[in-house]
């Protein structure tokens, strides 16, 4: 080997790294916090006017004469009671449905269309005949939660059906696993990160149509309380509305994720 | 219990996958399948399984399964088929559950397979932690659970590496020698198939008949890779197979 001078010997140019995220907790909060500085700034130094984007401070005072007049828990339970009840038995009726469209021939033939065709129509579109046939009360709304849960949900279930390895279900057969025990054991565990997934999609599609719906008639309701905020240009309460509105469906989200991170363990 | 396969011939659509194969499955020994690729190797195991009906003949059981047999017709699939969402253990309790079993004798079965797989450490494990020699071993013990009196192996060792395989092999051979299980054994590979075999069965090119057959007298115990006598038996066996694979593979260029 011939002699090199040690000025030619020089380390390898390191060109690697990047396109990796790693986690920084504190980016996300700071940038909130400054976005809220900036805000709640320019509406004390007037740049302004509080009628057209009331300061920050403005709307979390709204948001506290809300909680001590005792009206928050009155509209965010009429709230979470027509989102829990309407999604869930929405979620729930789409799991069947799904299950049935991806096992039985008939069902997917039959209904298939059917699904396809209905999937598309915004439900709120329908809330006039949903009042016609469930009154203008409870029902109406939780009917077109129902409806908006129930098809994103078919056909996540469904499709989540088809996924599922049939080497998997060939193997359930031949050890003789009775066919209920194949569903249960083998498809529906099989299917459960895409029912999931259109449970979180299903979740947000809700709360679109909870505040639409609240909007069109409902004297409690988060959405009846921005809608009235609203028309009497209170703006600092309809921002306030809008918040609630915000972390309800980060709570969602949240509590969604726990039940993937919880149901979902083995893939680790 | 012996397994007799009777002028079976499969077609799919217009493809004729197996033509009129006639063979007999007999207890306490294994039949290694061989054959070009494509030559319905598995699809005669499928048959055999009942996991798929033949269009024409019949497989036959012939006498009662041994005493105590859950599941007299067993499967051992290439990638292992195991669930992700249980653990090994749970994997093997999935083949025993919905038989009329006490809880303490489902779980003395499920600790003595683990044991005779040396996967004892490993019972809470999830497949996604276990390469994939300790995979098949959980399908082995799978399989040993439910004390079949034939296995089906499907190309077991195919998804493993050279020396995963050849450890592999080693157990499963000390395992035949304990058990003295019947198995029907596919496999593309010469070296696994006289190592394994005691009758080895040559499949012709689609549509697969029985293009010839070889018995190999010497136990399995005795048997060394790089027998003499076995590294002729390949040598014969590739004589047998070279045109069919190679007509099978310009056939798979054509299509
Ligand atoms: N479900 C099916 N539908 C239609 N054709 C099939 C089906 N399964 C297998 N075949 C065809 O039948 C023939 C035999 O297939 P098979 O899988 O049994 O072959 P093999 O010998 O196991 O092949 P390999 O060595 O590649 O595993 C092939 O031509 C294949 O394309
Ligand atoms: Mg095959």
């Amino acid at each position: 080997m011939p002699d090199v001078r040690p000025q030619d010997r020089r380390p390898v140019p390191f060109r690697g790294g990047g396109f990796r995220p790693h986690p920084l907790p504190w980016a996300g909060p700071a940038v909130f916090l400054v976005l809220l500085a900036v805000w709640e700034g320019a509406a004390r130094a007037g740049l302004v006017s509080p009628l057209v984007l009331p300061a920050p401070s403005a709307a979390a005072a709204a948001l506290w004469s809300l909680v001590e007049s005792g009206r928050l828990w009155l509209h965010l339970s009429a709230s979470l009671q027509r989102l829990v009840i309407g999604w869930t038995l929405g979620t729930a009726a789409g799991i069947g449905l799904g299950l049935c469209i991806g096992l039985f021939s008939l069902a997917r033939a039959g209904l298939g269309p059917v699904v396809a065709a209905l999937f598309p129509i915004p439900k709120i579109a329908l809330l006039p005949l949903f009042i016609i046939w469930f009154g203008i009360g409870e029902g109406s709304k939780v009917a077109t939660l129902f409806f908006g849960a129930l098809f994103p949900t078919i056909i996540a279930t469904a499709g989540g059906v088809d996924s599922v390895d049939r080497t998997l279900i060939r193997m359930g057969q031949s050890f003789g696993l009775p066919w209920r025990d194949v569903v249960l054991k083998i498809v529906l565990p099989g299917a459960l990160p895409a029912i999931l997934s259109g449970a979180r999609i299903s979740a947000s599609i809700a709360i679109i149509l909870l505040v639409a719906a609240e909007m069109i008639g409902a004297e409690y309701g988060v959405g009846a309380y921005i809608l009235l905020a609203g028309n009497m240009m209170a703006t600092d309460q309809l921002i306030a509305g809008v918040a609630l509105l915000s972390v309800m469906g980060l709570t969602v989200a949240f509590l969604i994720g726990r039940a993937e991170r919880w149901l979902l363990r083995w893939r680790g | 219990m012996n397994l007799s396969i009777e002028g079976v011939s499969h077609v799919y659509g217009r493809t004729t996958a197996l033509d009129d194969i006639t063979l007999t499955v007999e207890s306490g020994r294994v039949l290694c399948l061989i054959g070009p690729s494509g030559c319905g190797k598995s699809t005669l195991l499928r048959l055999i399984g009942g996991l798929e009906r033949p269009s024409a003949g019949s497989v036959l059981q012939e006498g009662a399964p041994p005493p105590g047999c859950l599941n007299p017709l067993t499967y051992v699939f290439q990638d292992f088929a195991l669930l992700p969402w249980r653990t090994v253990a749970g994997n093997v309790a999935l083949a025993l559950e919905h038989h009329r079993l006490g809880r303490a004798e489902r779980a003395e079965i499920i600790a003595d397979v683990l044991a005779r797989t040396k996967l004892a450490d490993f019972r809470d494990a999830f497949p996604r932690q276990l390469s994939g020699g300790m995979k098949q071993r959980v399908a082995i013990a799978r399989a040993l659970a439910v004390r079949p009196a034939v296995m089906l192996m499907d190309e077991p060792l195919s998804a493993l590496d050279g020396q995963t395989r050849e450890l592999l092999m080693d157990d499963l051979v000390s395992l035949w020698e304990r058990e003295r299980f019947t198995a029907v054994y596919v496999t593309h590979n010469l070296a696994e198939a006289v190592r394994l075999g005691h009758t080895i069965v040559v499949l012709s090119r689609r549509p697969g008949r029985v293009h010839a057959t070889l018995t190999i007298d010497r136990p399995l115990a005795d048997r060394q890779p790089g027998d003499a006598d076995l590294e002729q038996h390949v040598a014969h066996l590739w004589d047998l197979m070279r045109a069919e694979a190679e007509a099978a593979d310009r056939e798979v260029l054509d299509a």
